[in-house]
């Protein structure tokens, strides 16, 4: 037996130092992405550091799903699409500019949320991952046979969001940062933690009166947002999207990064991300052994921290 | 009108019947107590209530309305409460988030609160964590309660998972063998937490295998066997009714064979029904139960 109010004291101080480690960790996390362009500016490092943030937004929609909610999703790519075919076929058919574009993404990607999650939430784990891959390629062959989706050879000239690769890149920082606090706040929330009920037990969390068919759609259709919003950010940075940016791999490769982050932690996810996208450039110099390193590593990685690079953590800080 | 009332309630699993007829009552803040030897029923009779299992037939009525078949989820938002008889703790999450589940269903905060942080989202969420710790002093709760649950020995788990149910402040409380597991000195704490509930003026069903702990709290037992109600009253009037000691002694001669038979199938049927009553402790707790009910 523990002697009463023994383990709070300790805790609080412990607790009121994560607070700001986390707190400090985010915004040097921000700093560091605004302050690259100063060390590195060829365009070739500001694309590169530009698709990373899209990833790190990709990572943290995807957490929602599978780190918050525990529901197994192989196929998150899909929203990714959806984000990006309908603002490339809305922008270049109807010549909106890019920024118009985003309330009808968000409307599409939460009914491609629903459509999806709908008959597919039923299902448990396994059978969840399989059905989304299966989404997932429906979603990929679907673009490639339609006309309005340009077919295997997609959408060109997509109009960007900025002149300039660098006022794009910054304005790609804080639209991730947004969404990275938001998909955060989210978590900790009254919906974040019926998420993490239903993860732990969704019998008890059922007998406590979560829906957890509801709850776990809410999973689905926020993840879908997110991955959507990262579409129109993808477009506007490439100004042509085919499918063949939207391949199994790319949901493996963001789901990568959530396990190797840390499940259910947005730092770790925003690092594991940030990890995922840069080490295959890092790696270069291997030449034709990059993504053998790149495996090996990230097999090294799994062995070494098997709870991911910055896991969650549960302790929670006094009040 | 009763606060619940369970009408000629049948469960049956692929022809096994197990529940067969049951009827009862709970008053506004009545103790009632659900007793019988394992395999009698009592836990699928709990499911049922609280809607994990669907009935076969009969009606169950929660304040003159109709329950039967409802997702678990509506009847908790309807004022039913319920422990398990396996603890089913959000391991992985803090003691607090653990009771903040509890709150769920009063909590009014929606995703634009979350989002934004709005006053409303700053106010909600700190009643919440007041209520959370309201409700783990409540049950006299003395580990950690910032870290994960899982952490907790034992007897402070069934508290936590108590303090999570109370704090959906129900109007009917189903604790699932709440003093199963438990030490001699935790036992009677538990008695003494039950009796501070009914102080609240929550009603309360109990499932127990520890006959002093019944015989001391309930107003009112309700005795099965078989998937059969076979007595309901007060605690001293069912201690001494031929039926309930038949139930838990066995009969003097005949059919002892038949009988023996007939009590391993229903045990069977429970266990693969997924509670798993198959452990250890609820076995021993059992062997226990009829001792006492012997004396």
């Amino acid at each position: 037996m523990t002697a009463p109010g023994a383990t709070r004291a300790p805790a609080l101080g412990r607790a009121a130092s994560r607070l700001l480690d986390s707190r400090w960790a985010g915004l040097a996390g921000l700093v560091l992405a605004l302050l690259a362009p100063f060390v590195i500016a060829t365009p070739y490092a500001l694309s590169v550091m530009t698709s990373a943030a899209i990833f790190v937004m990709l990572a943290s929609g995807l957490n929602m799903v599978v780190g918050f909610c525990g529901l197994l999703d192989l196929g998150y790519v899909a929203f990714f699409a959806v984000g990006a075919y309908t603002s490339g076929v809305l922008s270049t058919r109807l010549g909106l500019p890019l920024l118009a574009t985003v309330p009808v993404v968000i409307v599409v990607t939460v009914i491609a949320g629903v459509v999806i999650g709908a008959p597919t939430l039923r299902l448990r784990s396994d059978y969840l991952a399989i059905v989304t891959l299966g989404f997932g390629e429906i979603i990929r062959i679907t673009a490639n046979n339609l006309d309005v989706t340009g077919g295997p050879s997609g959408i060109y000239g997509i109009p960007s969001l900025a002149t300039s690769p660098v006022v794009f890149y910054y304005l790609t920082v804080v639209i991730v940062s947004v969404a990275v606090i938001g998909a955060s706040r989210l978590g900790r929330s009254r919906l974040g933690r019926a998420w993490r009920f239903v993860r732990e037990d969704e019998d008890a969390a059922e007998a406590m009166g979560v829906h957890t068919y509801k709850i776990k759609l809410a999973a689905y259709i926020a993840g879908a947002v997110w991955g959507g919003l990262a579409g129109v950010l993808f477009a506007g940075q490439l100004s042509a999207i085919s499918p063949g940016s939207f391949t199994f791999l790319q949901s493996a490769l963001v789901l990568m990064a959530v396990v190797l982050g840390g499940m259910g932690s947005t730092p770790g996810v925003v690092v594991g991300a940030i990890v995922i996208s840069l080490l295959p450039e890092v790696l270069r110099d291997f030449a034709g052994y990059r993504f053998f390193a790149f495996g090996v590593l990230l097999i090294i990685v799994m062995l070494v921290r098997p709870q991911g690079l910055w896991p969650h953590r549960s302790r929670e800080a006094s009040s | 009108m009763s606060l619940l009332s369970v009408e000629d309630l049948r469960l049956s699993f692929g022809g096994l019947l197990a529940i067969d007829g049951l009827s009862f009552t709970v008053g506004e803040a009545e103790i009632v107590s659900v007793i019988g030897p394992n395999g009698a029923g009592k836990t699928s009779a709990f499911n049922c209530v609280t809607g994990f299992y669907r009935p076969t037939a009969g009606r169950i009525l929660l304040s003159g309305r109709e329950i039967t078949g409802m997702r678990p989820s509506g009847i908790a938002g309807l004022g039913v409460s319920r422990t398990f008889q396996n603890l089913r703790l959000f391991g992985e999450m803090s003691v607090l988030d653990n009771v903040r589940a509890g709150a769920h269903l009063w909590l009014r905060q929606n995703f634009v609160d979350a989002l934004l942080h709005t006053p409303r989202y700053r106010r909600t969420e700190r009643e919440c964590t007041e209520q959370a710790h309201h409700w783990l002093d409540f049950v006299g709760l003395r580990g950690d309660r910032f870290g994960e649950a899982r952490a907790l020995p034992y007897g402070e788990q069934r508290r936590v998972e108590i303090a999570r149910a109370l704090a959906r402040r129900p109007a009917l409380l189903l604790l699932d063998e709440p003093a199963a597991g438990l030490n001699h000195g935790e036992k009677a704490e538990m008695l003494a937490l039950i009796r501070r509930i009914r102080e609240l003026g929550i009603a309360t069903v109990l499932i127990e295998h520890d006959m002093g702990l019944v015989m001391e709290v309930s107003e009112r037992v309700v005795v099965l066997n078989f998937g059969r109600e076979i007595a309901d009253g007060r605690p001293e009037d069912v201690r001494r009714d031929p039926a309930v000691i038949e139930a838990y002694l066995g009969r003097d001669d005949e059919d002892d064979e038949d009988d023996t038979d007939d009590t391993d199938d229903t045990d069977d049927t429970d266990d693969t029904d997924g509670k798993g009553g198959a452990d250890g402790k609820g076995g021993a707790d059992d062997g226990d139960g009829g001792g006492d009910g012997d004396a």
